[in-house]
């Protein structure tokens, strides 16, 4: 057995069905064993994309995806796939292949420092140096991506490793690392004093972050928050904690976020936070978050916990363990004219457009869109203001949402949908992205054409980079620059060169039935919106 | 404030750059950096001094002890730990100061470890502000180079402390 076939038993070991990637020379032994393995490859159209395909997967799957490049630029250009994954915590386990061990660090062809080059973007690397190896660090990558706060792992393997004899293959049942042992559950001294609070306070809200959806702990939460009928307000991550319609769901909290839902947050007297990095764009200002209130702090990573803001009460833990020990809890939590309150908020603090009736609404579309999707239906945005219109109008009834909230990738919404798509191909996956975004991973159609990918892709169309342009027009007294997309391809034609059923709405007056249209069969499908140009969020 | 933080580490290629770039990446400060060996092999230590606000020194240990290769950090303030540096100073002499310089190594007990006809190799043990005392006194002399470890500490004797 060669070192590139232990990789490959390790991949089968894991339960592996997919692997992304761009072949080279140097991970040609890989990707030569591979081909006597049930798993799949997907040639992706460039490296960053094999990334977010794979954290497309991981995200529905629940196990880490796999994506394998080759050394040098197959390696660089995956880093923004790496470090999108890790500013989202998103287990992945990424394959390089490098130059011969013996030419290491000689700056011979395509050799690239990789494991140095990611050390800020994953959770942990490898360099091979020995194929017998093979076994234990792939066992514990997995182990390490995909536990604790889940993260990217990156394993960089020589090609003649990959060729090397490797002399008895064992693969562990388990993992055993002296620096490495996560805390799962949570302090039951600092459980109670969450309970003591609970019990005391009038205005409880509990902002869920996207750490809810890593340890799948949306059923507990909900069932917590329905127990003591306590607000529940999200980040942008943590969108799908709850179905959006939930009588106890507040929405999105942030600068683009709904104003009532930043109210409830600033208002309460007791937040507790939950698997949420109190980053800048959720937060902006962390004293309004502490001020005049008991903050608690739950996160399975000590280090957010008091890094952005002081919590007074800190919880270290999952998220699923910790509210499945806090129902264990009886005690009352009375705060009827809080919820009473809040729901005033919700009625009288709606944000209000005016959307020019020339142009598809994005507003309206989105939530047309979502309400006729499957209720299962997986639901992509990208980045932009396309992201803030998702995170504001789509409905979640049982689906998922997702989307980049922490690195903010533009082209992320086609190869995580396509990743998706592959995980649970029963699912209806649709990709909304920007003309901004779509053309930073339109490559990937052919990738959808080779291996029969069916997603559906919205393209909100405005010959502009919205977002910046926004800014620009805020910050700048509407002085744009760089910010027009003319040149842009005609999107029919693009679409019929892939193949791909292609549907064009320019206003909202057949929105229904296009969207009909649009979602009806399981194929790729690509609808083009003309939205109002000057639009704002 | 100042803390001294102890970190045993694995004692692999690459630990000692990622424990740096982590104190680099978050622009956390780093006053002095001393690794070796311990009496096991597979471990190193990282002696590291640094200073920052109560937050920063928080967030320091808990990076630190984020990083998969890193086995045990342990905090401490110099009082309660004993901190010693080696200093190596090479100076040019003359007949007029030759006593001087012997007589001020003699008060602050720093030896004379290499010599010729015109120059001498000091050597100090000691901690880092009796260290930065020796050399300003050294002002009006020549000083041709200095060689400074960073500061190496271990907790004090304690009996109630576990042995690892």
């Amino acid at each position: 057995m060669t070192g590139a076939d232990a990789i490959v038993k390790c991949l089968e070991n894991e339960g592996v069905e997919y692997v992304f990637g761009y072949p080279g020379v140097a991970i040609c032994p890989f990707y030569n064993s591979i081909l006597d393995s049930s798993i799949k490859t997907i040639l992706i159209r460039t490296e960053q994309n094999a990334a977010h395909a794979a954290s497309g997967l991981t995200r529905v799957s629940g196990k880490p995806g796999v994506c394998a490049v080759t050394s040098g630029p197959g390696a660089t250009n995956v880093i923004t796939g790496i470090a999108t994954a890790f500013a989202d915590s998103i287990p992945l386990i990424c394959i390089t292949g490098q130059v011969n061990s013996s030419l290491l660090g000689s700056d011979v062809f395509q050799e690239a420092d990789i494991t140095g080059a990611v050390e800020s973007f994953v959770k942990y690397s490898y360099l091979v140096r020995d194929a017998n190896d093979i076994p234990r660090i792939f066992k514990e990558a997995f182990h390490l991506a995909n536990t604790g706060r889940k993260g990217p792992v990156l394993i960089d393997v020589p090609i003649d490793i990959q060729d090397a004899e490797v002399k008895k293959f064992v693969y562990l049942e388990s993992v055993s690392m002296r620096t490495y042992k996560p805390t799962v559950k949570g302090n039951m001294v600092q459980i109670k004093k969450v309970v003591a609070e609970l019990s005391r306070a009038k205005r409880p809200v509990i902002c869920a972050g996207g750490g809810i959806l890593s340890s799948d702990g949306e059923k507990e939460l909900l069932a917590f928050a329905e127990k003591h009928e306590i607000p529940v307000v999200s980040t942008m991550m943590g969108i799908g904690v709850m179905p959006t319609r939930h009588p106890l769901y507040y929405g999105m909290v942030g600068n683009n976020g709904k104003p009532y839902a930043n109210r409830a947050m600033n208002e309460s007297d007791l937040l507790l936070m939950v698997g949420a990095r109190v980053a800048d764009r959720a937060v902006n200002q962390p004293d309004l978050i502490t001020n005049n209130k008991v903050l608690v702090h739950m996160d399975v990573d000590p280090a957010e916990i008091g890094k952005n803001v002081g919590p007074s009460i800190p919880l270290v833990g999952d998220a699923k363990h910790i509210f499945e020990d806090l129902l264990l809890q009886e005690f009352t939590c009375e705060h009827k004219e809080w919820i009473d309150t809040l729901n005033g908020y919700r009625q009288t603090m709606a944000p209000k457009r005016n959307p020019d009736p020339a142009y598809v609404d994005p507003a309206a579309f989105i939530t047309l869109l979502s309400e006729k999707m499957e209720d299962e239906g997986i639901y992509v945005a990208d980045v932009g203001q396309n992201q803030i219109w998702s995170c504001g109008y789509h409905i979640v009834k049982k689906g998922r949402f997702l989307t980049t909230g922490g690195m903010g990738t533009m082209g992320y919404s086609i190869p995580a949908a396509m990743g998706a798509k592959l995980a649970q191909p029963d699912k209806q996956v649709v990709a909304v992205c920007g003309d901004g975004s779509f053309q930073m991973s339109m490559m990937e159609l052919a990738t959808m054409r080779q291996h029969h990918v069916p997603v559906k892709i919205v393209v909100l169309k405005n010959n502009y980079l919205g977002m910046v342009r926004q800014f620009q027009h805020y910050n700048y007294a509407d002085k744009y620059s760089v910010v027009d997309l003319s040149g842009s391809p005609d999107l029919e034609k693009l679409s019929s060169a892939y193949d791909m059923k292609y549907l064009r709405l320019e206003n909202m007056e057949k929105a229904a039935e296009k969207i009909d249209e649009f979602l009806r069969d399981d194929e790729s499908v690509l609808l083009e919106c003309i939205i109002d140009p000057m639009d704002l969020v | 404030m100042k803390k001294i933080y102890s970190v045993l580490v694995e004692n692999r290629s690459g630990v000692l750059c990622k424990v740096a770039g982590l104190f680099s990446r978050r622009c956390f400060n780093i006053d002095s950096l001393a690794v070796g060996e311990t009496d096991d092999p597979a471990v190193s230590c990282m002696t590291i001094v640094s200073s920052g606000d109560k937050r920063t020194i928080e967030q320091i240990e808990k990076q630190l002890n984020k990083k998969i290769d890193v086995i045990k950090v342990k905090t401490f303030d110099e009082t309660a730990s004993i901190s010693r540096e080696l200093l190596l100073m090479k100076v040019k002499y003359n007949k007029s100061n030759r006593r001087d310089i012997m007589e001020v190594c003699d008060i602050m007990k720093a030896q004379i470890v290499d010599m010729s006809k015109s120059m001498m190799l000091i050597q100090m043990c000691d901690t880092s502000e009796r260290i930065e005392l020796f050399i300003n006194m050294f002002k009006t002399v020549s000083i041709v180079e200095v060689a400074r470890t960073g500061t190496l500490a271990l907790q004090k004797c304690n009996e109630t402390e576990q042995t690892s």
